[in-house]
């Protein structure tokens, strides 16, 4: 394999043709944050948040997507790189209900952010309203607050909810429940600009849609926006306690795939199953059945209750 | 892949609708040489368009069955349907007319007639048969406001037209068209400065803009005959020695892309013509694909021929329903000549146009967008690299270039690429085109040599009306900068805009005189590339959000912990929007606000 050499933050590397700067940053233990980008879907480079500086571009680049060349010379923690991330996370920060996305919040005080510099975050929307906006129209607002995505979340069926609330648009659902993972195809990016959203074909609920409820759109959320729905009564109960809980790995008891599953178990109950992205087998993919249908083990009652 | 399909079955005029694209019934064929893979979901954008244009919205029914001919999942179609603002996925009345209300048009009266047309019509998105909406740029800025009609049926029809008088008697004559009146007829594109010297405007306005003789009759279809005897080699050597740059924003040398593309191994090669111009004040396409089509089409085919294409695509904006009438016919025209088709002019070689519509999105221009749109996806740009030399529409190399940089081809081709650089300077090579509008005495459009002052210019167009004098200009558009009454002198060149940290962009110069007050226009700046961004990155999504609040609180005089604290977020912010965004869209949507912000005294303060 041909190795192609570069510099990071002064450092000589040498990574294979084909990586792209994230992989080479790594390499280097140098810690660059992502949101949009999982080690098993397409790279869309829309979240900005990993960019650096390479010598020679008018802007800054996406390390997640861009590939290494032969001599470049890449800054990770510029003056430039520090503010471009920290306004990325300030404008999702303040627009995005970010209470159950601990590793954006991490990443948001790491660069100081303050998204409250835009002001107090704007009620949220009626449910379903965000759906009806019209592309190229908007009202304006007057500043007072800080417009954002909040609104109620879809409670549609009875395995998981959608919280777009706290969606920050990534695609990562999306990617899954297409040609990445899935080949359903039950949601995409509808609408545009602020007004962007994921959605079913005209936001009909899940059960309405090509949906196979496999739950893959969950494994790959990074806010919880796409959440069980056991995990999310047991929040809005306040009785989600991470502290009394374990997980398990285990192997679907269903078919011959074999896939590994990743059980949460609270109060000797299952409350959350997912499935670990580094596996090969699976790639962190599951059906419904491994996804939905391992509560039997709990008799008849649905997860959580 | 399984099509999970809408359950609402369609009626029987969107199953015509989507027949009169697809076919009948059977598998389909794209038009000739598409790529197989690609057969079916290229069609989406057409396929949209007829049911748009027949029903008046994308119901769920005419989806499902666009969905259901063309193998398109509908989460992914609604997607598409639901990206554009002239498709709409709720009913819609069929009669709507769209009433510019953007930087040009507001200057010059806008606000106040949608707001006699609110009085008497009610909010634009009412009313039951027809309705009224507020339009970004229609680029008919010569002649403001400008107005579009679009009605829906059997036999569709749309019209753009110029609206005049007082706001009352537009607002009565917007009514009426609303009302089924039929839209007055709108002049042609005028020519007003001395016809001497002109090269890209020589023919509009003077010679039939619908006849093949006429155009051959003034020298057209010269260039392909010389081109093809010159061999594609020698072109492209010319069209490098002319030092031609891209009109279409990003000034890039136009003979290294025909290098490029000529010189990649895989085939087949595509060529795109820009025609999408949607900068807000930016007309110059228009004009010359109205008044000038065959010249299009002629310099098309020199271009496709010499970088090794079959076929080309037209991708025009939907608001301009004239200029696609007049290309498609000089298409036409050349196609039953034999100049275009399987043996171009007797030559043995082969190529063909076909034009495609925008339906309402201005990052549809950016050159990726406008390749994701081509081919049925949503208008959303990627990074590059790859350049579109290398992966361009259907992921092969394509040769996209503006209207205005096309055109400059047959010159090129005739006189010898030395003999065009003479004109102009040396990093601007030949003429350029430029839109004037606002408060100027002559509103239109101007060709000029690059290097002629920006003041020159404007006197040219008349100056700014008696009385009053210039308070600023727009430079490039809304993604330009504002330049003032003291910078007048800059000699309009790529270079010496630069060096002032202005840009020529797509040729925008808004006039703006001292009664003008500017925060208005800033805010309806920051409120277009709010509409425009495609939504994709942070940045832009969220940043062109944060921007337009930021002027709405100035304007109110309500800053957020004190004007410092405000500067200084916007500061990053818009570092953040140039520096972190994934097109140009949002690299520049900062750039004319922060421009205003910085010359017009007392707007941070609220004046
Ligand atoms: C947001 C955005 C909109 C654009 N719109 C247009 C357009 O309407 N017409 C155009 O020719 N170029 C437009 N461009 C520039 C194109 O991406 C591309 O550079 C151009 O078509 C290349 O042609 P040229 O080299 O002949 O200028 C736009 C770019 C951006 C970022
Ligand atoms: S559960 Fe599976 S099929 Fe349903 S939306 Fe998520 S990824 Fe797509
Ligand atoms: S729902 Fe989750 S995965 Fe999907 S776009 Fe939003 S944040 Fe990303
Ligand atoms: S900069 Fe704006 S228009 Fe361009 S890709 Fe990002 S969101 Fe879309
Ligand atoms: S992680 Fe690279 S852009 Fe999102
Ligand atoms: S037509 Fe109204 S601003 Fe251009």
């Amino acid at each position: 394999m041909k190795l192609v050499p570069l510099e990071i933050d002064g450092q000589a590397i040498e990574v294979p043709e084909g990586s792209t700067i994230l992989d080479a940053a790594r390499e280097l233990g140098v810690d660059t944050p992502t949101l949009c980008w999982a080690s098993t879907l397409t790279p869309v480079n829309v979240c900005r948040v990993c960019v650096v500086e390479l010598e020679g571009a008018r802007t800054l680049v996406p390390s997640c997507a861009r590939q290494v060349e032969p001599g470049m010379k890449v800054l990770t923690d510029s003056e430039r790189v520090r503010t471009s991330r920290k306004v990325v996370l300030e404008l999702l920060s303040s627009s995005v209900d970010t209470s159950t996305a601990p590793t954006l919040r991490a990443f948001a005080a790491r660069y100081g952010a303050t998204p409250g510099r835009f002001g107090p975050v704007a009620p949220p929307a009626g449910l379903n309203e965000r759906d009806a906006a019209r592309a190229g129209h908007h009202h304006s607002s007057d500043g007072a607050c800080a417009e954002s995505v909040h609104q109620p979340r879809k409670v549609d069926n009875q395995l998981y909810i959608r919280d777009y609330g706290k969606c920050i648009t990534c695609y990562k659902c999306v990617e899954a429940c297409g040609t990445d993972a899935q080949n359903t195809f039950a949601i995409a990016v509808a609408g545009r600009g602020f007004e962007a959203r994921i959605s079913t074909e005209y936001n009909v609920p899940l059960p309405d849609s090509a949906c196979v409820y496999c739950g893959n759109c969950i494994n790959v959320c990074p806010t919880g926006a796409l959440m069980f729905k056991s995990e999310a009564d047991l929040r809005d109960a306040g009785n989600w306690r991470e502290a009394d809980q374990t997980t398990t790995r285990t192997i679907c008891p269903y078919c011959g795939v074999g896939c590994t599953l990743e059980l949460t178990v609270q109060d000797n109950r299952i409350v959350r199953v997912m499935s670990p992205p580094e596996v090969s087998v699976t790639q962190g993919n599951l059906c419904v059945k491994g996804r939905f249908g391992v509560t039997y083990v709990h008799g008849n009652e649905p997860a959580g209750e | 892949m399984d099509i999970h399909p809408i359950s609402t079955p369609p009626t029987p005029d969107e199953v015509e609708a989507v027949a009169s694209v697809v076919g009948p019934a059977g598998p389909l064929v794209g038009p000739e040489g598409l790529p197989a893979t690609e057969a079916r979901r290229h069609l989406l954008l057409p396929v949209l368009h007829a049911l748009q244009a027949r029903v008046g919205w994308i119901s769920p029914g005419g989806l499902g069955e666009a969905c259901r001919r063309l193998h398109v999942p509908p989460a992914e179609a609604y997607g598409v349907a639901s990206f554009y603002a002239l498709f709409s996925t709720t009913p819609r009345p069929p009669r709507v007319v769209h009433v510019c209300d953007d930087v040009v048009c507001a200057a010059r009266g806008a606000g106040a007639v949608c707001a006699a047309l609110e009085t008497k019509l009610g909010p634009a998105g009412s009313g039951e048969g027809a309705t009224w909406l507020r339009s970004p740029c229609l680029g008919l800025c010569e002649a403001p406001v400008a107005a579009m009609v679009t009605v829906a049926g059997k036999a569709p029809e749309e019209a753009s037209w110029s609206v005049r008088g007082s706001a009352e008697e537009a607002a009565a004559e917007l009514a009426a068209v609303v009302g089924g009146a039929s839209a007055p007829a709108r002049e042609e594109a005028r020519v007003r400065q001395p016809r001497e010297g002109l090269r890209l405007l020589r023919r509009v306005g003077v010679v039939d803009p619908t006849s093949l003789d006429a155009y051959r009759a003034t020298g057209g279809y010269r260039a392909l005959e010389r081109a093809l005897q010159m061999g594609n080699d020698a072109v492209i050597a010319e069209v490098t020695a002319s030092r031609l740059m891209g009109r279409g924003g990003a000034a890039f040398p136009t003979g290294r892309k025909w290098a490029a593309v000529a010189s990649q191994p895989a085939r087949p090669h595509w060529l795109v013509c820009n025609a999408d111009e949607s900068e807000p004040g930016t007309f110059k396409d228009r004009v010359l694909m109205e008044g000038d089509p065959f010249a299009l089409v002629e310099s098309l085919t020199i271009a496709g021929l010499a970088t090794g294409c079959e076929l080309g695509i037209v991708y025009l904006r939907a608001e301009y329903p004239l200029a696609h009438a007049r290309v498609q016919g000089a298409i036409d025209a050349a196609r039953a000549a034999g100049l275009l088709g399987a043996n171009v002019a007797g030559s043995g070689r082969a190529f063909d146009l076909e034009i495609r519509r925008g339906a309402g999105a201005y990052i549809c221009g950016e050159e990726t967008a406008l390749f994701a749109s081509i081919e049925g996806f949503r208008g959303e740009p990627r990074s590059k690299p790859p350049f579109p030399v290398e992966v361009g529409v259907f992921g092969k190399p394509t040769l996209i270039n503006n209207v205005e940089t096309m055109m400059n081809v047959p010159a090129i081709v005739l006189g010898g690429g030395a003999a065009f650089s003479e004109v102009g300077t040396a990093g601007s090579t030949g003429t350029r085109l430029f839109c004037l509008s606002g408060h100027v005495r002559l509103p239109g459009i101007y060709e000029v040599p690059f290097g002629t002052s920006l003041r020159a210019l404007i006197d040219l167009a008349g100056g700014v009306p008696e009385g009053r004098s210039l308070r600023a200009v727009l430079l490039g558009g809304a993604a330009g900068t504002f330049v003032g009454p003291e910078e007048l002198d800059v000699p309009l060149t790529f270079e010496d805009t630069r060096r002032i940290g202005a840009t020529l962009g797509s040729g925008v110069v808004v006039c703006f005189d001292d009664t003008t007050a500017m925060m208005p226009v800033l805010q309806r700046i920051a409120s277009f590339f709010r509409d425009e961004s495609c939504g994709q990155c942070v940045p832009c999504r969220v940043g062109t959000v944060r921007q337009e609040e930021l002027l709405a609180r100035l304007a109110n005089r309500r800053p957020h912990g004190g004007l410092p604290a405000e500067q200084e977020m916007y500061r990053e912010l818009s570092q953040c929007m140039r520096d972190a965004s994934i097109c140009g869209l949002g690299q520049t949507a900062s750039s004319a606000v922060e421009s205003g912000l910085k010359r017009f005294a007392g707007l941070w303060e609220g004046a």
